[in-house]
This record gives C-alpha cells, structure tokens and sequence, in this order.
C-alpha cells in the first residue's frame, strides 16, 4: 500500500526532445501537460514557474506550450501550487485545469474537492493532476545555504539541482558538479515533512518521479480512472515512449524500498510527537 | 437522540438515490467500491417512500446576510433535488410562510445572534429545542464572522451591539465554515448526511468518516481567526506550504511568502475557511484516498 492505488506502472519518457532538453527526467509532467493542452483536456496548467530568484519556485498559470516548456525541471524548495487553485477558474478562466503537485500538494487538492470550504465551484474543474514524487521539500533560505555555504556556488549560476543516488547535486552553467552527502541536507528540511506519509503522490491521476527508472528515464504510476484515460490517449497520440516496468533497474523495488523508509520514519515521528516532546500533553495529529 | 439516530430519522426514506446509475458497469477498483454498494438501495421498492417520510428541514435567520442561503440555492436543480425528494422545507422566512419555529428533524442557521434583541435570543433558544439536529451553515453562525466586528450605534437599533456565534448560546452538532459557504460543500453534507441513514455499514463507516471534522469543530468553539494557521499548523510543525489556505480566503488576507501564508490580519474577517481548508488542520486518509468513488456518489444523488 506505500506506493497507493494504481492501474498500471510503466517507465516513461516524452518523444519530445524540446521537453526533453531541459527537463528534470523524463519530461512526463511537461509532456502530459502538453499534450493535454494540444488534445483541449485542459485549458492551462498550475505550475512551479521561476521567480526572480535562482531557483525558487512560483506557482503559476501556464496556458501555451512555451509557458509549459518554461517551467520544466525540479526546483526543491516550496512552490505553493493549491494557492492557485480558485483564481485559476477566476482571473484566469479555466474550466478544465491541470495542476502539478507533491504528494502533500495532491492531498490538498483531493481535500480540497471532497471539503471544498473556500473553494467555490472549484471541484469539477480539476482535469488533469499530475502528481511528482516527493521524500522532502526545503525553505528557500535552505537551499540558498546548501548551495552557497555547503556546496561553496553561487546559486544564479546553478543550471539544474537534483536529488539522487544519495546525493545532492549541484551542476553549473560552467560544467562543474558539486556534490553534497543527503546527510548535509536533513537539517534543512521543512518541517511539515516529517509528519508526510506520502511518496509517489497516490492522489494523483498520473504520478512520476525519477526513482526506479535509469537517468533520462521517469517511473509513472496511471492511478485514477482520468488518468487511466487520458494516458491511454497520450500513448495513443505517439507523446511517450515506454517500456515495462519490470524491463529496467533498479524498478519498483527501489521505489518500495524509499516508500516504506519514508513513510515509517514519518509514522514514528508523529508517534514521537505525541510522547518525546511534552510531559502530560501531546503535539497536534492532523491525521484522524 | 444522539446525531446518528437522529440523522437516520432525518434521512428515512430516500430510497431511489442514484437511481439514474442502476446499469452502472460494477466497479472493480477499491475506490469504486461506494459505487457499487449503492445497488443495494436502489433495489428497495419506491412505495416505501411516502412524503410524510421526508426529513424536515428549517432555515433559520439570525443575524447574517442570507448569502448562506443563496449559496445553498446556488445548487440550482441540486436543491430541487433535496427539497423534491429528500426534506420538506418547514421554516424558512425567506421561502416558507411559518412565522414560528416549528419542531424539525435538521435547522441550518445562518448568522450569528444579537443578544440585545430579545426575539433572536428566544428563536435561537427554541431552535435548540425544536431540532434535533442544528447545523452552523456559514461562518457567522459558527464563529461570528464579520460580526464580530459590530459595536451598536446603527441606525435604526443603536442598541443591538453584541453578537455571538450560536455556539455561545447553544449547542451545535455540526459546522459548515465559510464565507458564504460553498455549495458544493454545503451539498457533501447533505448526501453524506443521506449516507449515514440509508447506506450499508460500510457507507455509514464513510459518511461517518466524513462528517466527523465538521462536528469536531462544532466541538473545538466558536472563535476563527486566519491566526490559526499560525498557531494550529505553523506553530505546531504541520506546514508544509500547499497555499490551500490563501485559496480559500475570501478577502484574500493570506498570501503565500517564502512557501508559508503571510497573514494580514487586519483583513481578516474570521470566518475559519483557512484553517478548515487546510490538509493539515484535519485529514482522514479513510474518506480522501476514496475521493473517486465519493465524488461519483454524491454526482448520482444530486440526480432529479
Ligand atoms: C521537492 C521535490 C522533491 C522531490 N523528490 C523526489 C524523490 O525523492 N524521488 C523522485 O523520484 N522524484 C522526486 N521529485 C520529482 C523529480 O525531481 C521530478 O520533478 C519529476 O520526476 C518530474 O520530472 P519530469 O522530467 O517528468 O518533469 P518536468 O517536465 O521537468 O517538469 C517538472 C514539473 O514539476 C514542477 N515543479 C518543479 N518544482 C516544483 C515544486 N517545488 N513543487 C511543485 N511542482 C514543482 C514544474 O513546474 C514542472 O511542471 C521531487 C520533486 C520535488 C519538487
Ligand atoms: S515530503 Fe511530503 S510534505 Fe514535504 S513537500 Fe514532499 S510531499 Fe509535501
Ligand atoms: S493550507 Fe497548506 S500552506 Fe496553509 S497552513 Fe495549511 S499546510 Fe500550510
Ligand atoms: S484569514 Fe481569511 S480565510 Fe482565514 S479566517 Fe481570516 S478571513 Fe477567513
């Protein structure tokens, strides 16, 4: 049950080499938008778009290609996706909306639709949600540190960061790659994290990561009877390439593995919650 | 009568929910399974559903601006659906021509009570007695809202100063938060309250499930303020910066810094969306992870 509920899980990559040149892995998430775009299942997409600031994250709407295209690659630090979710059918105007999101982000979302308290008419709008994996998230000022203190570079000239292997990378414009130990970068997580009991987005429609896959490659779960189908049309109109899952290395075995640790550590921390930090009282669960 | 009972009294008798999906396709996936059960009510003979079986409903008006009740409106053919098949309307000044409150199975109030105007005290008063079921619709009536704000001097009542969430005055099975509450929400409460009465176990488990959080906080008190993102889910170790609750402010007071709300509190309405909005105030994994089969179900209910 730690990878949640899915119809198929497959490896993946987009046909596209535009999607494929700057994206994170596989390009899935830009792919799917864009083909979902393309095909009129979605009007737009709510996105993690650049700031002004090197690599922090900003919710955005994106509605063509080039503004998809615009917002490929991970940026690890908080991109408030759901405080788009009313405007996007408001100032906006979308009816069919797609949106990306972390695990926690499609929790929102889910709730969001079944507990709409200040969402109006936002329920049915929900086309596509594409959920990313997710074992942490980092404040901005994190990843400032991580990258400028820890890894010695400065963040403006960072071309892409990721999280693999064990490792924190830091590649630059210039060629240089920097790596940092996981272990560095614990301190600097987000708080909220550690009370997560989600890894692969199981709220999703269609959920990926780079986890199980080999680099260039992306893991995909297809999870709702919606993304069901709009994957099938996806394969259908030529946007990915796939192979079995059980075809590749390390596969769904690394990412059960990752799961479980995830989600068990997590569960003794709100266990701890309730014990290790109070005499006579306990933290708040929100989990009921 | 405890709120189960007294929500299967309310609910006796729909019979023919969904009865638009009766060739529906069984469901193969666990989060069908919803879909599937609901066979089970549709076989039961129509006949058995007499009007006089049908809940009765009130509508209450305290001090709130009736966006409440448009908003329940605002449901459009949803509401012709309840109001055709599951509740009679017993009290309603804006709708029904009752001038007393009459007894009934469910009162939804709206707005919030002014305690120098002895008449909204008595109403609320035989409110409470009459009903056996009193919902808070709306964030006056839960937590006062805009209310709060009032200190008297008005035209044509200078006197009428204090107003206070019905909570303070009574007690309150379930909240509907929000300003104006959504329809969408104030329509999951109907159909899951419709579950909790005529479904099998396992639907009653989820409708159960469902409602919980909004008794919860009928139980948690009658003050809101976008300061409790800070002190129930900042504070506490829970954010992990999903902007659900910026989304759902209706004065947009909560903008999204650095990944975490910034609260203009002075805008600040206290109508306690944020906070109930937010994945982190209160998340049941039971009623979400079936979120497909939910949604599916209270489509077919809303069916005329
Ligand atoms: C904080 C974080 C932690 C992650 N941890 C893991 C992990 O442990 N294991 C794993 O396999 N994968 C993880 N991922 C996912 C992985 O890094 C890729 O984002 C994912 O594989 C999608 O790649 P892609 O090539 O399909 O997407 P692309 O086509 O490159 O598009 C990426 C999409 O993600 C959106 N996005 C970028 N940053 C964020 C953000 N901060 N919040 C929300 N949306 C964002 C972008 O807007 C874009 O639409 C993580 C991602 C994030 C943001
Ligand atoms: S670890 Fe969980 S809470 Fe943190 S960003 Fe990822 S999905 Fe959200
Ligand atoms: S809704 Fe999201 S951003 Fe707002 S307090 Fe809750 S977890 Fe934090
Ligand atoms: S911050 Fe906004 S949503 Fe929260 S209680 Fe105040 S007005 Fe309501």
């Amino acid at each position: 049950m730690v990878l949640g509920n899915y119809k198929q899980a497959v490896a993946a990559r987009s046909t596209d080499p535009d999607i494929l040149r700057k994206s994170q892995d596989g390009g899935i998430v830009t792919q799917l938008f864009a083909y979902a775009l393309d095909a009129g299942i979605i009007d737009g997409a709510i996105v993690a778009g650049q700031s002004d600031e090197p690599f922090k994250p900003e919710p955005m709407v994106a509605t063509t290609r080039e503004e998809l295209l615009a917002a490929r690659g991970t940026r690890y630090s908080i991109s408030p996706n759901m405080s788009l979710i009313k405007e996007v059918t408001r100032s906006y105007g979308l009816d069919k909306v797609g949106v990306v999101g972390t695990p926690c982000q499609m929790q929102a979302l889910r709730k969001g639709q079944l507990y709409p308290v200040g969402l109006r008419d936002v329920a049915d709008k929900i086309a596509l949600a594409v959920g990313i994996f997710c074992m942490e998230n980092f404040p901005y000022q994190g990843i400032l540190q991580l990258v400028e203190d820890h890894g010695a570079t400065a963040l403006e000239n960072v071309s892409k960061l990721d999280i693999g292997k064990g490792k924190f990378w830091i590649y630059t414009e210039r060629g240089a790659t920097v790596q940092l130990p996981l272990k560095v970068t614990h301190k600097y997580e987000q708080p909220g994290c550690h009370v997560c009991l989600d890894y692969v987005a199981n709220l999703a429609d269609i959920s990926t990561g780079s986890v199980g896959t080999p680099d260039g490659w992306s893991t995909v779960f297809v999870r709702s009877a919606k993304g069901d189908d709009i994957w099938a049309k996806a394969i259908a109109a030529g946007a990915f390439e796939t192979k079995p899952i059980d075809s590749v290395k390390p596969g769904l075995e690394l990412v059960t593995k990752l799961a479980t640790e995830k989600i068990t550590k997590n569960q003794q921390f709100i266990e701890d919650r309730k014990t290790k930090f109070t005499v006579g009282k306990e933290l708040r669960n929100p989990y009921i | 009568m405890g709120i189960l009972e007294s929500l299967k009294a309310l609910l006796f008798g729909k019979h023919d929910v969904g009865g638009e999906k009766q060739d529906q396709k069984p469901a193969d996936k666990p989060a069908d399974v919803i879909v599937e059960k609901k066979a089970s009510i549709i076989k039961e003979p129509k006949e058995e559903k007499p009007v006089a079986d049908k809940i009765t409903v009130g509508h209450v008006h305290m001090s709130g601006c009736t966006g409440c009740l448009v908003s329940f409106a605002d449901n459009y053919e949803g509401l012709l659906t309840i109001l055709d098949k599951y509740a009679d309307l017993v009290y309603c000044l804006t709708l029904a021509d009752v001038r007393h409150i009459p007894e009934m199975d469910v009162a939804l109030v709206e707005g919030s009570v002014c305690i120098q105007d002895h008449i909204a005290v008595e109403e609320i008063i035989e409110t409470r007695k009459n009903a056996k079921i009193v919902v808070a619709l709306g964030a006056c009536a839960c937590y006062g809202n805009i209310t709060r704000f009032c200190r008297g001097g008005q035209q044509n009542q200078p006197q009428h100063e204090s107003y206070l969430p019905i909570g303070d005055l009574i007690d309150v099975d379930v909240y509907i938060p929000g300003c104006a509450p959504t329809p969408q929400q104030i329509r999951n409460v109907c159909v899951m309250a419709y579950l909790l009465l005529k479904g099998n176990d396992e639907q009653k488990a989820l409708a159960g499930a469902y409602l919980t959080p909004m008794m919860n906080l009928a139980k948690a008190g009658t003050e809101a303020c976008g300061c409790d993102v800070m002190y129930n889910v900042i504070n506490q170790g829970l954010c992990m910066g999903c902007g659900s609750c910026a989304a759902a402010c209706p004065v947009r007071a909560i903008t999204m810094q650095y990944g975490k709300p910034q609260i203009e509190r002075d805008l600040c309405i206290k109508c306690g969306a944020c906070y109930a909005q937010c994945p982190r105030s209160f998340f049941s994994f039971d009623v979400v992870n079936q979120y497909e089969g939910i949604m599916e179900a209270i489509d077919a209910a809303m069916q005329p």
